[in-house]
Formats: C-alpha cells, structure tokens, sequence
C-alpha cells in the first residue's frame, strides 16, 4: 500500500489546473495531502478563491486522475488552513513567469502587499515599469496590467 | 440542535443571504457595463460574494442537520424565509447605486471578517480568511469609482449624492443584532456592533470626504429584511434566481 500510495500522490500532483494547464496543483499548493482510508485513496484539495469556477473542475479531474489510474478514490475539500497565494511553490512562480503571467509578491498575507503601491515586473522585459489596465482580469486570479518598457500587455496573478 | 447551534445556524444564513442576493443583484451587470474593464471587474466581484455565500450556505446546511444542501438553502425558500438586509436587495437603478452600494457593504464585511478570521469556530474562521482578501479589492475598486464619480462632472456628482441620499437609510440594517446575531457575538464567533461600526465609518468618511459627498441625517432606518420583510423588488430578484429549480426540480449541471 506504501508503494501505491506514493503513485496516487505522484498521480494526484500532476494534474493540472484547467485555466492556467501549465500548473499543477501541487504547484498551485492546493493539493494538501494523500491519504488511504478503508483502502480507499482520499486526496485533500484546498479551494483557491472563493468563487473560483475552476475549483469543482480541478476536484473533479483529481478524482478522474486516480480513478483512471484504477484507485478507489475520493477527493475531500480542505477550508483549514485557507489557501493564499504564499502556497504557490517556487517551481509555479517560475512557470508563471514563463507563462507570460507577473506571479504574485510574496508576503501576500500582510494588507501592504495588497495596497501599497508596488512594482510588478514585467514577465517579459523585466522592466518595472508598468502600469494596472484593470483590477480585475479573465479569471478572478488576475489583473490586467501594460509594460511602458516593451508595451506588451499581460496578467499579473494578484495576492491573495 | 443545541440551543448555541441554532444561533450559529440563522445568523450565518443571515450572512449567506447578504452575499448571495448582493452577488446575484451584481451579476445582472454582465454585458451591461459602462466599459470592459467593468464588465470584467462587476462579474469577477459578484463571483467572489456567490463563492463566499456558497461556503456559508453549505456550513448553515451542515449546522442545520437537516440533510439540506447548499442548494436547497439558496434556491428552495420563500421569499419570507431569507433574512438579507434590504440594501443587497435593491434594484442596480444606475452605476453610482451600484458601486456605493458595493462599498457600503464591502467596508462593513471587511471589519467583519477580520474578526472571525480570528474567532473560535475553525469553520467560519477560514471562510473569513479569504473572503477579507477578496472583499478588500472590492473596498479599493468601488471606493475609487465612488471617489471619481463624486468628484467628478456636475452630473456624475449630482447622482453619487442621489445614491447617498436613496441607500444611507438602508446602512443601518447591516449592524442589526437579534437574539441569535448576540448570542453568536457572546461565544466571540461574530464581532459586536462596536468592533465593526467605527472601521466602517472610517471607510466610508475617507471615501466621501474625498468624493466630496455629504451623508444625510438618517431619521428613519429602513428595516425589515432581517425578519424576512423584503421590498417588492425581491420577488422579482427570487423569481428569476429560482426559476430553474422551481422549473424543473432537482435539475443539476
């Protein structure tokens, strides 16, 4: 069972998010744990934002994943402790950034990440100076920002 | 049901109601907005209050015990069984209502929820916990349309104020406290009227003394949603939030 569950974690942490599908939910820290219950395999999926449509999608594809695999699987929804943008790991902040997407600051949990003005790099001339289109994006993740440096939009995943 | 799980149980339906009927007024902006960006910003807030109200929907169904669901709570109840406050339930009539109305509740949830991020009940805490972060943008978003539009053209101001005048009377009912709402506030669950109401003051002075706006004398509050007395318009916002499970019952996606 040890083994097997090793593979419905390796399993479970490669799906991707729907919306942005070069992340994964291990990279997006949403995936908390990987469990055997009564020989059934339960995987521990934290929401992102409240109102996030892709949150039922991603639970659902969880499930799919290791059940596809042929595991007898459930996924459990964690509130405790709630997720924030600080879960997104290193590797997901570098794809992000590769993705064309100005990851989130860090220290998102403090109310000055989230009002105080602060710089947001752009992904692709590293140029700082840029300037918020709109708070608000495509997804509810996301704000629209300009580079003033090689005048390209992009996204620019908020704190949360 | 213990006695305290009952309190808990109507006051957070009380809180579900606010966010799902506010969230559910928002949403009739879609493709109706003055500019994309609003387009975009009206919908992605309106998302934020149904996901918040979902999450206190599903935790008033479990306190409940009575195998309801989520769903059952927002779509299969009589208009006198919601208890919203009667601002989240009024028309959208133009945009200045619409963003002071946002604000007006937004500066209230956010003291709010930064007290039961921190209260005893694990649930609600981490309900709390990201919906304070998402109602912070709203506070910001629609703090600074209130503050161009009333500081802004002749007409733009003339209609904040309307806005001013039409919705302050309805404030009043977001800090009202029952039997239940008090004794939730006595367990530490839910902040007392006097941890919220001078963070909510302070907001909205910084807003309107900036907005050039003034806040007329409320002799009157109007009241009533809190005991599921509601305006006419409801009926007409109920008719079409449950048209399709009154359609066709059970229906899923």
């Amino acid at each position: 069972m040890v083994d097997s569950l090793q593979t419905a974690r390796q399993i479970a942490e490669s799906v991707p998010d729907p919306e942005l599908p070069f992340l994964t939910v291990q990279d997006l820290g949403i995936l908390r744990d990987v469990k055997v219950e009564c020989g059934m395999i339960v995987a521990l999926v934290a929401p992102t934002y409240s109102g996030c449509p892709a949150v039922s999608v991603i639970e659902q594809a969880v499930q799919q994943a290791l059940m596809d695999a042929g595991f007898e699987a459930r996924v459990e929804r964690v509130l405790t402790p709630p997720w924030s943008t600080e879960w997104i790991t290193p590797v997901g902040r570098q794809k992000l950034l590769d993705n064309g997407i100005a990851p989130p600051q860090s220290g998102s949990n403090d109310d000055n990440a989230f009002f105080a003005v602060r710089e947001v790099q752009c992904p692709f001339c590293s140029s700082i100076k840029t300037e918020k289109i709109s708070e608000f994006g495509s997804t509810p993740c996301k704000a629209q920002y300009r580079c003033n440096g090689c005048r390209e939009p992009f996204d620019h995943f908020k704190c949360h | 049901m213990a006695e305290s799980q009952q309190h808990l149980q109507a006051a957070v339906l009380q809180i579900a109601d606010d966010h799902l009927i506010l969230g559910h007024r928002l949403s009739e902006w879609c493709g109706h907005a003055p500019m994309l960006e609003e387009d975009l910003s009206m919908p992605n807030m309106a998302l934020d209050l149904i996901g918040q109200a979902r999450h206190l929907y599903a935790y008033a169904a479990v306190l409940e015990g009575k195998g309801r669901s989520e769903d059952d709570l927002a779509y299969l109840r009589t208009d006198r069984e919601y208890t919203n406050c009667l601002m989240v339930e009024r028309g959208n009539t133009d945009f200045a209502h619409t963003m002071l109305k946002q604000l007006y509740f937004a500066a209230f949830m956010k003291p709010f929820w930064s007290f039961v991020e921190n209260s005893s009940d694990s649930t609600l805490s981490s309900i709390a916990g990201k919906a304070v972060k998402e109602i912070s943008y709203h506070i910001r978003h629609c703090g600074e349309w209130v503050i161009r539009l009333g500081d802004g053209t002749d007409e733009s101001a003339q209609r904040m104020q309307q806005a001013v005048d039409a919705l302050h009377p309805y404030t009043e009912e977001l800090f009202w406290c029952d039997d239940h709402r008090q004794a939730c506030i006595d367990d530490g669950v839910l902040p007392a009227e006097h941890v919220v109401r001078p963070q909510w003051q302070t907001t909205i002075n910084a807003v309107f003394d900036q907005a050039r706006l003034s806040t007329p004398e409320v002799t009157f509050p109007l009241l009533g949603g809190r005991e599921g007395k509601h305006t006419e318009e409801f009926g007409f916002l109920l008719a079409e939030l449950q048209y399709m499970q009154r359609a066709y019952p059970g229906a899923q996606w």
